[in-house]
């Protein structure tokens, strides 16, 4: 039997047009993807582990990371209630407007992070709309903080609503009227009727959503002002030690940040397993996000 | 409790769901709600929960109207068509779910008490700790059951309660709902399609086309007096034939059908295979034998009548027939009605 | 006021707009705005310039050579995962995402320094002639992996949920695998590789972070749109960065619209009754 195939060849699968395949794949893959990563982690220990540690100690590093960090727990979490609160609205109710609402929200996942930056700057800065009205009240929104947490939550706002519609809107409305003619409230149905069926696509939103938020370059360097050890976030700090020729530096900072993607792409594996993404998405009452043993 | 409907209209968009609905239904009564896909029967029971509020009319349950109390509020247990039990709560956390969400504060004790007295009414005692997905269709159905009556509800509405289930297991569980009903005496409606299920299982059914009522009555009524060529053909199988009225008898090629309540004119007249009798000779319309079908119970005929009109016959499974056979056909029962 | 089955409309709607409003419409309504108190005269005067013009012919030029590359790649590895099994699949599977989840920045330096002229493909390149970075090749390659997981992500699913009985039908019909691929299986992929392409090719032209570092920005020669506005802003030349902006803001919106367009034809074929 070992000699026989269990079924005859499909499309493609002769073991030349196989091994070609496999063997383009995994040189070009190698190329494009496998040796940035690499070369990242190289240039980065280039000095030896003492300069790697001494770029990570330096304090305007240290700055960066914290303000990058502060930067992701303000957005993510209000672009996390949003998204929530967003798919809630879009799910369980019929209005008009609602295909525009979600074509809006979309909006920032297609837009050029520069265009964000720009069109921020035409708010808030002084030749912007509320600029005079801001600085007349002596608020500071632009080359501050707020400004680098509202281009970071106009760059993510899709994300988490992205996950979360598509698969409440396959959920339907079921759950919740039968938890609503139990005599549930609507926070009651909402914390343990809908969020525990949602709650691995709520974290693959929030993780990218991070991951994003840390990582946002372009629409930040417009609206930061790239103030060293003031306003720089991580990324930002990495181009500046970069054009500074502080190679080692750069890459021992951008090591930080290689590091956060590759724990959230073992993320985003993990949450895909338990059904969550786009690719892998299946009905609610999937075994493998409920069953603790398979069904008889 | 009584419920009563008046006039209870509802729309979608542009679309008029239902027209004009009153109906009543009598305290402990069991009654469906049968019609075709689109006959507004499932936005009536809709209506009623309170999961859709109705653009006009009233709903009363005994002597309260109940038309703007919110679902949360109205005390009806509902079972909805695909069960939607909460997949991530066990059986036994799924039946509780209404009593702990209760403004009526319940101790765990008395929680647990009423989950183990409705899993042996329901008769899934084992089953407590599974989670949905690990059990079968008609369990589901059986839990989902159990959670609707945990919080004591005034009524219970079932939608399309069998719908999603195998056909033997939707018969032993047509006649354990009806067994759990007579014991609760509960007032139940629910919703089906399916007229064999309506008619085995209700008091009383209420048959609905294009959001209106179009027959009420008890499974007799509808089943030997149809008011319409519809609910005829929406009952069961029926052959129509094309005949003329004059006097109250209509001549059907040497058959007679008495036709007191017809005009002269165009009739339509509806025959059951059932009500046909085949006789190789003598009185009655002749037809043609095309085929013959056996099935378990009798032998179903299709023959073809001299004007080329295909009909449909049962006979006792022994009887000896063959295509081309000729033959006559007696009437033994028919629903006339004006073509 | 249409009374509603289940609570909070009122609340999540207005979250929802809210936010919508402050944090997406009012940025772009500005930008547009600030555009259109050019007067079309001036505007058209900036749009069309000399340098605004090679930028777009830059970027749209380097995002359809990546687009292309990503489109034959992007499909070799959709199939390689779908189809075969072979050991570290897995781990391709997973690293497929690494674009979408590495910082454009650290992109950017990484892969400059891999193709500078000293770098570890950078270096054997030259000395056959071709340098990559800080010429348009560069931008290429940085629009290449940015875009990557586009195509490989949208065809995926797709190969995966095709029916065999078609390929087999095709085999029992005497189909060789070259003709089958060709007239049955990449048509049944079309709809959703346009859809992936079109996601590429508008991530391309917007990307910024990975492009700067190794693009050489040399104006008119290696200058993308998307620098062209940063450097405007520089300058504090407000007036042209809304200009240019709004040009790449309006390509992002007819983008959005063939990519809805594409992936509503998609799930034609996808979607089952």
């Amino acid at each position: 039997m070992s000699l026989h195939q269990a079924k005859p060849p499909r499309v493609g699968d002769s073991p030349a047009v196989r091994r070609t395949l496999i063997a383009l794949v995994l040189l070009v893959g190698a190329v494009l993807v496998l040796a940035p990563l690499i070369v990242i982690f190289v240039q980065a220990f280039s000095l030896g582990i003492q300069a790697f540690t001494a770029a990570i100690g330096e304090p305007d590093t240290l700055h960066a990371i914290l303000l990058t960090v502060i930067t992701a727990l303000i957005a993510v979490p209000i672009n996390t209630a949003f998204g929530v609160a967003a798919a809630w609205a879009v799910t369980k109710f019929d209005f008009p407007g609602k295909r525009l609402l979600i074509v809006v929200i979309e909006i920032p996942f297609s837009i050029s992070p520069i265009v964000a930056g720009v069109a921020y700057l035409f708010v808030y800065g002084l030749q912007g709309l509320l600029g005079p009205a801001l600085q007349a009240a002596d608020i500071k929104i632009l080359f501050a903080l707020p400004g680098i947490v509202l281009a970071s939550m106009f760059v993510t706002a899709p994300f988490v609503a992205r996950e979360l519609i598509p698969l409440m809107q396959a959920q339907g409305r079921d759950l919740e009227e039968a938890a609503t003619s139990l005599g549930a409230s609507g926070w009651r149905t909402f914390w343990s009727v809908t969020l525990p069926n949602v709650r691995w696509a709520l974290l693959y939103g929030v993780v990218l959503c991070n991951a994003r938020v840390m990582g946002e370059f372009g629409a930040v360097s417009v609206v930061s002002g790239n103030i060293r050890g003031q306003t720089n976030t991580l990324p930002l700090h990495i181009e500046l030690l970069y054009h500074d020729y502080q190679t080692a530096g750069a890459f021992a900072a951008a090591s930080i940040l290689t590091v956060l993607a590759v724990v959230t792409i073992i993320a985003k594996v993990a949450l895909e397993r338990r059904g969550a993404g786009r690719r892998s998405r299946v009905s609610i009452a999937a075994p493998s996000m409920i069953a603790e043993e398979p069904t008889s | 409790m009584k419920i009563r409907l008046d006039q209870v209209v509802k729309s979608f968009d542009t679309f008029r769901a239902v027209h004009g609905v009153s109906l009543e239904v009598a305290s402990g009564e069991l009654v469906a709600l049968l019609g075709p896909s689109g006959s507004g029967k499932t936005t009536i029971l809709r209506m009623i929960a309170g999961l859709e509020y109705a653009d006009g009319g009233t709903i009363s349950f005994g002597n309260q109207d109940a038309t703007t109390i919110p679902v949360r509020e109205r005390g009806v247990g509902f079972v909805f068509q695909h069960y939607a039990l909460f997949p991530h709560m066990t059986v036994s956390e799924n039946i509780a779910f209404g009593m702990k969400v209760s403004k009526v504060k319940r101790s765990k004790k008395a929680i647990a008490d009423r989950v183990e007295e409705l899993l042996s009414l329901v008769q899934l005692e084992g089953l407590a700790d599974r989670f949905p997905n690990q059990i079968s269709g008609g369990q589901r159905q059986r839990v989902a059951l159990a959670r609707a009556l945990a919080v004591d509800p005034k009524v219970l509405l079932l939608d399309e309660p069998f719908g999603a289930l195998d056909a033997a297991v939707r018969r032993d569980l047509r006649i354990w709902l009806r067994a759990i009903q007579e014991k609760l005496g509960i007032t139940t409606l629910f919703v089906t399609h399916d007229q064999e299920e309506a008619l085995d299982l209700a008091d009383r059914v209420v048959i609905l086309n294009g959001g209106k009522i179009v027959q009420e009555g008890t499974p007799e009524d509808v089943t030997r007096r149809p008011n319409s060529a519809f609910v005829t053909r929406f009952l069961g199988d029926t052959n129509r034939l094309q005949g003329h009225a004059r006097g109250g008898q209509i001549f059907l090629g040497g058959a007679n059908v008495a036709a007191p309540d017809i005009r002269d004119g165009q009739a339509e007249i509806y025959v059951r295979p059932a009500d046909l009798e085949w006789t190789g000779e003598g009185e009655g319309v002749h037809a043609t034998v095309t085929r013959v079908i056996d099935r378990p119970d009798n032998r179903r005929v299709l023959a073809r009548l001299d004007n080329g009109e295909p009909v449909e016959l049962d006979v006792a499974p022994e009887t000896r027939l063959a295509r081309g056979d000729q033959g006559y056909l007696k009437i033994r029962r028919a629903n006339v009605f004006a073509g | 006021m249409k009374r509603r089955v289940l609570p909070g409309l009122p609340l999540t709607l207005g979250i929802t707009l809210l936010y919508v409003g402050l944090i997406v419409v009012l940025p772009l309504g500005a930008l547009i705005y600030k555009a259109g108190t050019l007067g079309f005269a001036d505007y058209w005067r900036i749009v069309s310039s000399e340098r605004a013009v090679a930028s777009y012919r830059v970027t749209a030029g380097s995002a359809a050579v990546a687009t292309v590359f990503n489109l034959v790649f992007g499909l070799a590895l959709a199939w390689v995962l779908v189809r075969y099994r072979f050991p570290g699949k897995r781990l391709v599977d997973a690293i497929v995402d690494l674009p979408f989840a590495l910082p454009t920045a650290v992109a950017g330096i990484a892969l400059t320094t891999l193709f500078a002229a000293n770098g570890w493909f950078g270096a054997p390149l030259a000395a056959i002639g071709i340098s990559v970075a800080y010429t348009p090749l560069g931008i290429m390659v940085a629009m290449a992996f940015t875009s990557l997981p586009f195509i490989v992500r949208t065809v995926q699913p797709v190969l995966e949920d095709l029916d065999p009985a078609l390929e087999e039908a095709a085999q029992s019909l005497g189909g060789s695998d070259w003709t089958i691929f060709r007239k049955v299986i990449l048509p049944l992929l079309a709809p959703a590789l346009m859809a992936g392409v079109s996601l590429s090719f508008a991530r391309s032209l917007g990307e910024f972070g990975a492009i700067i570092f190794i693009a050489g920005n040399q104006p008119m020669q290696t200058e993308i749109t998307a620098l062209l506005t940063f450097i405007r802003l520089e300058e504090y030349d407000y007036q042209a960065a809304a200009a240019v902006a709004s040009v790449l803001l309006l390509t992002a919106f007819v983008m959005l619209a063939v990519t809805n367009l594409l992936q509503a034809r998609a799930l034609r074929y996808t979607q089952r009754s």
